[in-house]
């Protein structure tokens, strides 16, 4: 790999200061940005290692919201009382990803911030509009079996990988980020981008910008949650898809309803209308499948991928049946 | 054989060394001035290099040198025979010419006083080349495959007599290109002790072949090479030959005049050293209404390179597993624009054996008949291919050790008849079998005046546990502890022994470690005189003699035996899964693989050994796939994230069942081999459980959840 700067930023602002510069890249856990350094993906002059910032904390306030620092470990988040007593799907999506030994490094800003593992976007031989705009794609008419069957374009029909970030975007969460200009909120949901006419652009994150931390509202999911990946092996590998459900049941009736898909799309796919749907039906597999018909509405498949189309409703209805405790 | 150690089995010898990150392996050693070469490789299929620019590489801070086709020293061994336009076909010849033949070829290596030097110089060569058109997929290519030197068309008895049986089927079963991967990379140090003198350090499965095979292909004396190799990290195959980063490390270092390591990255393991090929076969199966097989058809075609004719013949197991009068088989391969092939543990059996193991699932499906009593109903009493008597075969106990131990008797013979929990079980059960071979090696024992033993045999370990099964013998014989004991192996300067494959590693070096502690001990007993005692005193003897240490070299070979037996060894390979039905995940459950492996020298290892072969197994049936994108010939999972393996999440409890009796005729020791049994016969067991658990049978590896996906109403009705 090119040779490159290291440095440590003690302060939230000299981080700041230093991204501001343009080949400059923070360095979290660096479970993603060394592997792709080392594929020649990217080729950053300088990496800012902002793991001496003090944006590790999980905490809880008056209202409930739960909030996590940008640097909480994934083992970490996953394992916290807080985190498993009031949100326990995001303790169950972040416990279906990687290794331990990965989560155990892994940050919660990297994990929002980790690249597509699409094949092609790591081999720099081949074409990919994400990694070189405009020199086309290479997953359209190739090895498509991993990529999206919503919201691609014909651009980019790369999935996101991350487990834990399905979670986020089912539970309402936001994302709080500081640059020069100041502090922002994201919600998560807008957080990451379908890949339109820029698929370089993963996400609404601004250049120079540093993700502080995400916070998720209270709710009343704890007792019907659930996180379902389907994958080739049990453990550490991508989701072929994923769906991360919460149901809020009184009586037998759903009462509310969270649903996020992964392994669909360019982002984790919410499913607005399949929740909608569900509001006031019976909490019975009946129900779900036929939730499940809505929200594969406008599913586009391409070569190798097909199999999602139905993987994708069974993954969701399975979901779905854990958290309501039919299984 | 009544030592303790031989009934309790002892731990491995070498395993706190490896825990403990104390053994050294190739990649592990710092002669003094030593440099780091990386390779570049093509980025075309097929065609030619135009140019190749090297100018920004050598530039680059702390590069020596940069090696392409251009500037290669020439390679002795790589002469064309008089009249011949191109070296005769074999291992792919680095920088022979300009000459792309599979993409990811090594076009040059840089070398350069640190990895991370070399690895960014080797990033800044560029060539270019003239692109040609290329076939990479063995299935748009069989048309063109031709049968192998030797192999080719065999038949027993009428050929196609399947189709005259009143029960039969023809399917055809597919496996995709596996590659090796074992945990420790390729890697190789080359030292040039002088112009026409080596020493190396480099993962093999046998010392004393790879120093054959770098004299061939240097034209140095076999003397003047240095070959070490204490420690593999696992090799299932894929360091039997002399491969070509290890000819550029070799090269290298005769360039830049210092020492020179080179390691192979993750993503080159996949492209540089062989994998096992992808294979589509076709098996026409008939029998009786009573199950008695009629005729096996057996046809396969696999891949291979277009510089080298890789054969394995995959169809061989039709014609020795069952009692069949009627065999005749098929075996072509296909030259394609990719890198070779090689062995991969259990070579061709592995292969064959789930189309076999599979239709014959299909049969017994067919004849409702179980598959246990159909295996039974055509067990082979003698090799219906040679005529000749087994040496020992012990199937139809380990049919039953298996079948008690599953609880096959909880099976229905009905698909889709059992569930649990929301997920339909099955179970399937497949038969391995693999020639046992008994070679030439020496062994030399010494023993020392304190009363120390040493071993000393040049043979390598890759795994399974050589060493620890050889001291074992040695104390069994000697009658002394297993720590008093040291066994010298893994270089090339010790006597004779061959590469550790093909499962005859215990038969062979074994044979000469008994052997030549025997002899010592029959030397102690002469100097005793009068007959000797059973348990000599060695110090005291020495020390009587005023001998420092007394030595023994003793050889063994083949013998006649292997003239007049079929000596194999066989496996039982038993699996319950659970399968998703909605989602099409398939889980196993449990697997029991029972190996009639003859005596077993040493039983804890001899347990890693069948457990590591199911692993593999399970990898093959339901995760492994080499993928390569065709339209441009290049691989798409080069890594560890997107290849498969199975983590400890994947694996069952894996029951590992020896049925113990020793073959009479193979070695005093009465073993036969167990590392490729371990996984022959493993996928179509799995494949099978599969079918019984969802009546849906998969006949094309592996078995991912997109091939099952969509089955709930299995469940309902
Ligand atoms: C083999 C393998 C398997 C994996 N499997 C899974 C899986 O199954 N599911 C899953 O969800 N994930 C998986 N992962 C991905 C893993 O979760 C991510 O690599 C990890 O979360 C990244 O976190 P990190 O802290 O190491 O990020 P880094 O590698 O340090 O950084 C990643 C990116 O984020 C940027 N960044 C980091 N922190 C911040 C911040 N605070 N603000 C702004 N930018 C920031 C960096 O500049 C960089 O661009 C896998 C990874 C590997 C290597
Ligand atoms: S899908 Fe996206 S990431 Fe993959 S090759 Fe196409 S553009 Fe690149």
């Amino acid at each position: 790999m090119k040779a490159f700067q290291y440095t440590r930023a003690t302060t939230q602002q000299s981080a700041i200061d230093a991204i501001a510069k343009p080949g400059t890249k923070i360095i979290a856990g660096g479970t993603n940005l060394i592997d792709l350094m080392k594929r020649g993906v990217i080729a950053p002059d300088k990496l800012v290692d902002i793991n001496q910032l003090p944006l590790n904390s999980i905490s809880v306030n008056k209202l409930g919201h739960l909030h996590i620092g940008a640097l909480a470990l994934n083992s970490a988040v996953a394992e916290a009382n807080l985190v498993k007593d009031l949100q326990p799907l995001l303790a169950m999506a972040l416990n279906a990803g990687a290794s331990p030994q990965l989560r155990n490094m892994a940050t919660v800003g990297g994990n929002m911030m980790q690249r597509t593992r699409c094949a092609y976007f790591y081999d720099t031989t081949m074409p990919c509009n994400k990694r070189e705009p405009g020199s086309g794609c290479g997953a359209i008419g190739g090895y498509s079996r991993m990529h999206a069957i919503f919201g691609a374009s014909d651009k980019c029909i790369a999935v996101h990988p991350s487990d834990m970030c399905v979670a986020l975007a089912a539970l309402d969460a936001t994302v709080t980020v500081s640059g020069r200009k100041g502090q922002r909120l994201i919600p998560f949901t807008e957080f990451h981008r379908l890949p339109g006419e820029h698929p370089e652009m993963d996400n609404t994150l601004a250049p120079g910008e540093l993700i502080t931390g995400i916070s998720i509202p209270h709710n009343n999911f704890a007792k019907n949650s659930y996180y379902l990946k389907i994958r080739d092996r049990q453990s550490y590998a991508f989701a072929l898809t994923s769906v991360a459900a919460a149901l809020e049941i009184s009586n037998g009736t759903i009462k509310q309803a969270r649903l996020a898909m992964g392994g669909v799309a360019h982002k984790p796919w919410r499913l607005f209308d399949a929740e909608k749907a569900l509001v006031g039906k019976p909490a019975t597999e009946e129900s779900f499948k036929q939730v499940a018909e809505i929200a594969m509405q406008g599913a586009k498949a391409y070569e190798y991928n097909k199999f999602k189309l139905k993987l994708a409703p069974a993954t969701l209805v399975e979901a779905l049946k854990h958290a309501a405790g039919l299984v | 054989m009544t030592n303790d150690t031989m009934t309790k089995g002892m731990s491995r010898i070498d395993g706190r060394l490896k825990v403990t990150g104390a053994a050294r392996y190739s990649a592990e050693f710092t002669p003094a001035g030593m440099v780091y070469a990386v390779l570049v490789g093509s980025t075309i299929t097929k065609g030619t290099i135009r140019s190749i620019d090297t100018k920004a590489a050598e530039k680059a801070p702390g590069v020596l040198a940069v090696i392409t086709h251009i500037n290669s020293p020439k390679i002795a061994g790589y002469q064309v025979e008089p009249g011949k336009q191109e070296p005769a076909k074999g291992t792919y010849k680095l920088f022979y010419n300009n000459k792309i033949l599979f993409n990811g070829q090594p076009i040059a290596v840089v070398i350069a006083n640190t990895f991370e030097r070399a690895q960014y110089a080797a990033s800044l060569v560029k060539a270019q080349y003239n692109a040609e058109t290329y076939q990479t997929k063995l299935a748009d290519n069989t048309a063109k495959a031709f049968a192998p030197e030797g192999d080719g068309k065999k038949t027993r008895g009428i050929a196609d007599a399947w189709k005259t049986a009143p029960v039969k089927l023809e399917q055809e079963y597919i496996i995709p290109s596996e590659s090796h991967s074992p945990m420790e990379l390729h890697a190789i140090i080359a030292k040039w002790d002088a112009p026409d003198k080596l020493t190396v350090w480099t993962k093999t499965q046998g010392v004393q072949d790879t120093q054959d095979g770098i004299a061939n292909i240097f034209k140095l004396p076999k003397a003047n090479i240095q070959v070490n190799s204490k420690f593999v990290g696992g090799a299932f195959g894929s360091a039997l030959q002399v491969w070509p980063h290890e000819v550029a490390a070799i090269l290298a270092a005769q360039v830049v005049k210092r020492p020179v390591k080179l390691v192979l990255g993750r993503a080159d393991m996949f492209t540089s050293v062989g994998y096992r090929p992808n294979t589509w076969q076709k098996i026409g199966i008939g029998a009786t209404t009573d199950g008695k097989l009629v005729g096996i058809t057996h046809e396969a075609a696999g891949q291979t390179s277009t510089y080298e004719d890789f054969n394995e013949d995959p169809v061989g197991v039709s014609r020795s597993t069952y009692a069949c009068p009627n065999v005749n088989t098929v075996y072509k391969i296909s030259p394609l624009d990719i890198g070779s092939p090689t062995w991969m543990r259990g070579p061709g059996e592995a292969t064959g054996a789930f189309a076999l193991e599979s239709a014959l699932d299909e049969l017994a499906y067919a004849l409702n008949i179980d598959p246990i009593e159909l295996r039974i109903i055509n067990n082979a009493e003698t090799d219906p291919d040679s005529g000749k008597p087994f040496s020992s075969k012990y199937l139809k106990e380990a049919y039953k050790l298996g079948a008690d131990s599953i609880g096959w008797s909880d099976r229905k013979a009905k698909p889709a008849s059992l569930s649990k929990n929301g997920w339909l079980v099955g179970y399937g059960m497949g038969v391995g079998m693999f020639g046992a071979y008994r070679d030439k090696a020496s062994a030399k024992a010494i023993m020392m005046a304190n009363g120390t033993l040493i071993i000393q045999t040049a043979v390598s370990d890759i795994g399974p546990g050589t060493g620890t099964a050889m001291v074992t013998i040695a104390s069994d014989i000697m009658g002394i502890p297993a720590d008093r004991i040291r066994f010298d192996m893994g270089d090339s300067s010790l006597p004779q022994a061959p590469s550790q494959g093909g499962s005859s590693t215990t038969a062979t070096v074994g044979s000469a470690v008994y052997q030549a502690c025997t002899d010592l001990k029959e030397s102690f007993q002469k100097l005793i005189g009068n007959g000797g005692t059973d348990k000599p005193d060695y110090v005291e003897v020495l020390k009587k003699n005023d001998l420092p240490k007394l030595e023994v070299t003793a050889a063994v070979s083949g013998g006649p035996e292997m003239e007049k037996y079929a000596m194999y060894s066989w496996s039982v390979h038993f699996i319950k899964v659970l399968v998703h039905p909605a989602t099409g995940v398939v889980k196993v459950d449990k697997a029991v693989c029972v190996a009639d492996s003859g005596h077993i020298v040493s039983p804890k290892t001899a347990r890693s050994q069948i457990v590591g072969g199911a692993i593999g197994g399970i990898g093959m049936a339901l995760m492994e796939e080499v993928i390569i994108d065709h339209r441009y010939g290049r691989l798409v999972n080069n890594s560890f994230a997107d290849y498969h393996l199975p983590v400890n999440a994947d694996i069952p409890q894996i029951e590992a069942l020896f049925v113990n009796k020793p073959d009479p005729y193979l070695n005093p020791m009465g073993a036969k081999g167990m590392g490729e049994i371990a996984l022959i016969g493993m996928a179509a067991a799995v494949a099978n459980a599969v079918f019984n658990a969802t009546g849906k049978r998969i006949r094309e590896l592996p078995i991912t959840p997109d091939k099952l996906v969509g089955m709930e109403d299995l469940l309902e009705s």
